[in-house]
């Protein structure tokens, strides 16, 4: 029995030997995997995503490292220059407890710049989420479903010929009073600026992932789930969502990148948040006016955006490569 | 083609009453309130006889019946009868005299036109603005086609570089930062655009010059920066298809296969890009005219909207939307005619 049982094998061996691999086959790779070592190779991309990091971490734990108050108003220790000055300049006023100088009422500028960057921060991230959620959930609707897709694109082209940046001025200067009013001066304007920002902000993503999804509803895969009776619910979460996170990612890095130019931009031209509770772009505006004497006050928030929306623009140059089943592996 | 043409014509009328409906609504929903300026020692009911002078009385559907009509009928006569009274080029015809003296857009501001006032900041805006556009479009084409020409070049590693700064560097810190190293610390070019500067001779030539230097570099740069980025996409597009092959092989010049086949055929969707980004011309300088205190459209709505004068604003809002569906419609017939592949019908 055995016996027979041992010669059936290898009948089987040697009828299926030519279809067998010699050698044991490659370790299986996740597709995560090849995704990081293509990133790996997109030094600005390694770079930039670095340094978002390192900002993201400075602003979160910075206050509790640096515990300098960034409002604490320090009259007499007033218009100190940061400490790099007294390479060329011994006579500046400089100290060692304020290693960036201090601003026109003493405030520690060190401590406000990371409290400007959480604020901005805090806006780039959560409009960026904001404008991602509503763009994918419209670009799913009107790509899947097709009753929706007409209505949900011509919304879509309407918001596209808007005159985006007017509009946020109209709004942000027109609600700012009972969004104060109802929820206190700073979070009524972090509300009404991510708020703007995120219903302004959505379309590319709709457009793009309505893109995707259109070409992936006919493939195989979702004629098998909709054949067993998934429910389109069931079918978009496990099946066409998955499928569309690269783009989404994509998308997800300029969203960022915009989200804090336009606040900056906001906050520049005086429309932004509170003048006592600073972000990068209200820093920079506020330093305009002395930045002949005090041009660091000018250059510091404004390189700090600058790097950030840069490294934020490599990392998704890298991203896009990194996810592009295409592009990945030459 | 022309079919195309006048369904999208058509197609945009619907679209652009919807979006003023909208600028009328969020305008109407601010809780601004244009007599705020007005002193306290003016008693309520002459506040109230003022408000309803300013025609805020009426319903909403009234007010913006009213100001459509004024929009879309009264003005478009004052200007019928301006180019056939003052303009150079039909000055000629006979004087139309369609205006008969109806009430136009005012401006609760200054009391007069609201499209009076925008025809004089015009041409500082398209001065200043649609230069830096010339100017960042005359720099982005050689170095978007030089750059795929020879790819992953230095020279192209340099270009993408720069373009990424172009794109990352907001336009209030390249402003700043250009305002501090050429007017501050060099002290070359003035750091303020003089409006009332008249070019007369050679002379006042050279200060306009001077003065347009700065705010024209911050703007082109970000035009540079992009529409590089597009036409180095599009050449490369190009570069690696079967009639490049063909052009070579039968013995064409590089130069000719280059500035003549491959150049011709990228700059079809370039051409499109170009269109898209005009209306930014007109409304999207806010930043750098603020800077640079140009006193522009982008200025004027922003001064608009501080002093609460809504006709202006909403008025100004919607000459930029005008504008954004007009050069959609442009791009996306320019792209059909110079594409014969593109069909739309």
């Amino acid at each position: 029995m055995t016996d027979q049982n041992v010669n059936a094998a290898a009948a089987e061996v040697e009828l299926y030997g030519a279809l067998k691999d010699k050698e044991p086959p490659k370790e299986p790779r996740s597709q995560w995997r090849d995704v990081w070592d293509q990133f790996r190779k997109h030094k600005g991309a390694l770079i930039g995503g670095g340094f978002l990091l390192f900002i993201t971490l400075a602003v979160l734990i910075g206050p509790l490292i640096w515990t300098v108050d960034a409002k604490q108003l320090d009259i007499r220790n007033k218009d100190m220059r940061p400490l790099y000055t007294l390479l060329w300049d011994s006579t500046a006023r400089t100290s060692w407890e304020k290693p960036l100088g201090s601003d026109n009422l003493g405030r520690d500028i060190l401590a406000t710049l990371i409290a400007g960057g959480r604020a901005s921060m805090a806006v780039g991230w959560t409009a960026m989420i904001l404008a991602l959620s509503i763009g994918t959930a419209i670009g799913v609707c009107a790509g899947y479903f097709r009753r929706l897709d007409g209505p949900l694109m011509r919304l879509t082209d309407l918001f596209l010929s808007l005159p985006i940046l007017p509009l946020l001025l109209v709004a942000v200067t027109l609600f700012r009073q009972p969004l104060r009013a109802n929820f206190g001066p700073e979070t009524g304007m972090f509300i009404l600026i991510v708020g703007v920002i995120g219903i302004t902000s959505w379309m590319q993503t709709a457009r793009i992932v309505r893109g995707e999804i259109l070409a992936l509803k006919e493939r195989e895969f979702i004629l098998a789930a909709r054949s067993i009776g998934t429910t389109p619910f069931k079918i978009i979460r496990r099946h066409l969502l998955p499928n569309v996170v690269s783009p989404i990612m994509v998308s997800a890095t300029l969203g960022l990148a915009t989200a804090i130019i336009t606040e900056s931009a906001l906050s520049f031209l005086g429309v932004g948040f509170p003048s006592d509770f600073p972000t990068w772009g209200k820093l920079l505006s506020d330093a305009v006016p002395r930045m002949e004497e005090f041009p660091e006050r000018v250059m510091l928030p404004g390189i700090l955006i600058s790097l950030t929306v840069l490294s934020v623009n490599y990392l998704g140059d890298g991203l896009r490569d990194a996810l592009d089943p295409r592009i990945r592996g030459r | 083609m022309l079919t195309y043409t006048i369904r999208r014509l058509v197609l945009s009328i619907p679209t652009l009453l919807f979006i003023s409906i909208v600028i009328f609504l969020l305008l109407q929903l601010a809780p601004g309130d244009p007599m705020a300026q007005v002193p306290l020692t003016v008693p309520p009911e002459v506040k109230q006889q003022m408000r309803e002078a300013l025609g805020l009385g009426a319903p909403i559907h009234v007010q913006y019946w009213k100001w459509l009509v004024q929009f879309f009928w009264i003005e478009p006569q004052v200007f019928v009868d301006w180019l056939t009274r003052d303009s150079f080029f039909f000055g000629w015809l006979p004087d139309t005299n369609l205006y008969t003296g109806q009430l136009r857009v005012i401006s609760w501001q200054t009391r007069s036109p609201v499209m009076d006032i925008v025809v004089q900041r015009l041409p500082q805006t398209l001065w200043v603005v649609g230069m830096s556009y010339i100017v960042g479009i005359l720099i982005a084409l050689p170095i978007g086609i030089y750059s795929a020409y020879r790819q992953y070049s230095l020279f192209d590693q340099a270009g993408t570089f720069v373009s990424m700064i172009g794109f990352s560097i907001p336009p209030f810190f390249s402003g700043v930062l250009v305002i501090v190293i050429f007017s501050v610390n060099l002290g070359w070019f003035p750091s303020i655009y003089d409006t009332t500067h008249v070019v007369t001779d050679w002379a006042s030539f050279k200060v306009q010059l001077n003065q347009m230097i700065l705010p024209v570099m911050v703007l082109a740069l970000q035009t540079t920066a992009q529409i590089s980025r597009f036409m180095r996409a599009s050449m490369l597009d190009n570069l690696n298809q079967d009639y490049v092959r063909t052009a070579r092989a039968k013995g064409l010049k590089e130069s000719v296969v280059v500035l003549v086949h491959v150049l011709r055929n990228s700059m079809i969707p370039i051409i499109t890009v170009i269109a898209l980004g005009i209306p930014s011309i007109f409304g999207g300088a806010i930043i750098t005219e603020t800077l640079f205190k140009v006193n522009g459209i982008g200025q004027l709505l922003l001064t608009a909207l501080f002093a609460n004068d809504l006709p202006m604003v909403m008025t100004l809002t919607f000459i930029f939307a005008v504008l954004i569906v007009l050069f959609n419609l442009i791009a996306d017939v320019l792209y059909g005619i110079l594409d014969p592949r593109i069909r739309y019908d």
